[in-house]
């Protein structure tokens, strides 16, 4: 694996303050203890990549960031400000955009339909006013080809998009509604080569544009060709935070996996988890 | 499915044949449907089916259905299941008939406040379906019997002990809002029509065809009201959102649970509005008014391309679905077949319906 990859790497940016700055938290469920103090915070224009096996608490704390979860113990930063969301709502407005894994979209409806599903534009004044279908169509056509899609039409079903692709206008329209931070939940995970990298350079693109992106992973050679910053998240706690070069992806797999055993097995498979 | 390449329009999408396009629609099926029975009724039956008393005569009980079945259709694409319809007609003429009969009351105080009634007992099966989380298809289920149950108890008690309410015709004879719920629209252009020699004419010069019957115009404004707000206002978006998926759509922020309520009261309404019409026309109200409606509607609604899953549908398609089964149901009587091969046909159009439905979407949606 290289450490150079084709994307550019947001680090002129580096010196700008958080867009969202997590510090200590900690969420309880009952006896359980999904997060026992994690800090983590994401700058404009970067993108942070959160790694951790199953399990390692990545879905709680991407719930509590966007809003579903109200952290036990903790402080949320917003732009400076302490901050508490009540509903994933108030984050979204806020400028938190979360794309999850089964990404709300609904294959029987038009890419448009899915685009602008509950925001939808409108024309005219009283009675008239209706769903502002030409330029809905205008926009997302536009959306699609600057994240490099092309779409056969806006009218074409979203059930007809491959993985990819549907992954991209989920993107599209966080980044097209004004998000500030993305945070992507393992965007990757059931994706081939292909699109997986056209997923990758869509994310290069999102960052390029100012936005923060929070990346979620458990698959280090994905992280690495797009992060900036890297932190792994093992048993509820996080590990540190490394810089792009400051680490291998050796340690960062083994960061992942709480150190030994992956180590041992990594010897018999020779490197090429 | 491959990713389209980054830049120029991808090379390995070949151009889409108008028909591929065409079948996509969800009205396609009833369309061809509705041609498929024109050709089947200009061979077999008497020609004076096409001809404008004929085609009034096939419409009018097509618009009764019709009504029902774009209420129905509403519903379906947002992904519930209406089975009270048919009750919910007898329940809402009882209701509209002790408010003109028993009370006296003008159309316009009656008929606003039987859409009323209608629509708060929509929203109470509605809230039960969304607060209970059952299937909508179990809950509408019973008030199909308590509804109807309600409407004979109801009848014995408006009535003192018959299940017929009589004297509707001349409650409102004379109110002002009548010619807007029942008779024919436009009398005196016909009979102009009829001086000019333009529409058939009894011996005497009155026009076979006085008009045309309200049910029909309301029908034709229903459908079209409808398709508008499906495909042209946001409402619409919600719709199809609601039913393809609703925790995607919540998640996106449509209002789903407000959503669905509101459809069940519309299709509460619609059953409202064919009571009413069909009230005044009768002039009487019984317990059996509305009976198996439920599963006309949702046979139109089915034929017209909507999915018994939800999120896929359109308000033309049940408008055309309903046009069938009225050609049908009275074509056959300009034939020479037993009319009760209607009920054969019935059947098998819904199990074609529901067989080119399932296809179609497997095209829409790309499954293989």
């Amino acid at each position: 694996m290289t450490q150079d990859t084709k994307f550019h790497h947001g680090d002129a940016t580096q010196n700008d303050s958080p867009i969202v700055e997590m510090k200590n938290i900690e969420k309880h469920f009952g006896n359980i203890i999904a997060l026992a103090g994690v800090s983590f915070d994401v700058r404009p224009g970067e993108c942070h990549c959160l790694l951790g096996d199953n399990g390692a608490g990545k879905s709680t704390f991407i719930k509590t960031m966007s809003g579903v979860h109200r952290p036990t113990k903790g402080e949320i930063l917003f732009e400076g400000k302490p901050l508490n969301f009540a509903t994933p709502r108030d984050a979204m407005e806020a400028g938190i955009a979360t794309v999850f894994q089964d990404l709300a979209m609904i294959p029987l409806m038009s890419v448009t339909r899915n685009f602008f599903m509950g925001r939808e534009p409108t024309t005219g004044r009283g009675l008239m006013k209706r769903f502002d279908v030409a330029k809905a169509n205008e926009v997302t056509i536009e959306a699609m080809r600057q994240m490099g899609i092309n779409l056969r039409g806006p009218d074409q079903a979203v059930g007809t998009l491959s993985g990819g692709e549907r992954q991209t206008v989920a993107i599209a329209r966080a980044v097209y509604f004004g998000a500030k931070v993305l945070i992507l939940d393992e965007p990757t995970s059931a994706l081939g080569v292909r699109q997986t990298s056209n997923v990758l350079a869509t994310i290069d693109r999102v960052r390029k544009q100012g936005i923060g992106v929070v990346f979620i992973s458990h698959n280090v050679r994905h992280a690495l060709a797009v992060g900036d910053r890297f932190t792994v998240l093992n048993r509820g706690k996080t590990l540190g935070t490394a810089k792009r070069g400051e680490i291998t992806p050796e340690e960062l797999q083994d960061l992942m996996a709480g150190g030994q055993e992956m180590a041992a097995l990594e010897g018999s498979l020779d490197g090429t988890i | 499915m491959n990713d389209t390449v980054q830049g120029a329009a991808d090379e390995r999408l070949k151009a889409e044949p108008l028909f591929a396009q065409l079948i996509k629609r969800p009205e396609l099926g009833a369309v061809a449907g509705v041609i498929l029975v024109v050709i089947f009724f200009s061979i077999t039956a008497d020609r004076s089916m096409f001809s404008l008393s004929g085609i009034i005569n096939f419409m009018t009980p097509a618009s009764q259905l019709g009504i029902l079945a774009i209420g129905a259709a509403l519903l379906m694409i947002g992904g519930e299941f209406d089975l009270s319809i048919g009750s919910m007609v007898a329940f809402s003429g009882l209701f509209f008939g002790v408010c003109a009969v028993t009370w006296h009351l003008p159309l316009v105080a009656a008929i606003p406040l039987t859409f009323i009634f209608a629509g708060a007992v929509g929203a109470l099966s509605g809230n039960l379906v969304i607060r209970s989380g059952l299937p909508s298809f179990i809950v509408t289920l019973a008030f199909l019997f308590i509804l109807r149950g309600l409407s004979l108890v109801g009848l014995k008690w408006a009535t003192g002990g018959s299940t017929q309410l009589r004297g509707v015709r001349e409650a409102v004879e004379n109110d002002w809002l009548a010619p807007v719920f029942s008779g024919d629209a436009f009398p005196g252009l016909f009979a102009k029509l009829a001086d000019m020699g333009l529409v058939a004419t009894f011996n005497n010069g009155t026009p076979k065809v006085p008009g045309i019957p309200v049910e029909i115009l309301w029908f034709v404004a229903i459908a079209l009201i409808a398709t508008y707000v499906l495909l042209r206002m946001p409402v619409g978006n919600w719709i199809f959102a609601a039913g393809g998926d609703r925790t995607a759509a919540s998640n996106s922020g449509v209002p789903v649970n407000k959503v669905k309520v509101s459809l069940f009261m519309l299709t509460a309404c619609c059953a409202a509005l064919v009571a009413i019409i069909t009230v005044m026309d009768a002039g009487s109200t019984d317990a059996r008014r509305g009976f198996q409606k439920e599963f006309e509607a949702i046979i139109a609604a089915v034929v017209g391309g909507c999915l018994l899953t939800g999120g896929y549908g359109s308000a033309i398609g049940a408008f055309f679905g309903s046009i069938i089964f009225g050609m049908v149901v009275i074509g056959l009587t300009y034939t020479n077949f037993d009319q009760d091969w209607f009920q054969v046909f019935l059947g098998g159009m819904l199990l074609i319906a529901v067989m080119f439905n399932n296809a179609i979407r497997k095209r829409v949606t790309g499954e293989r």
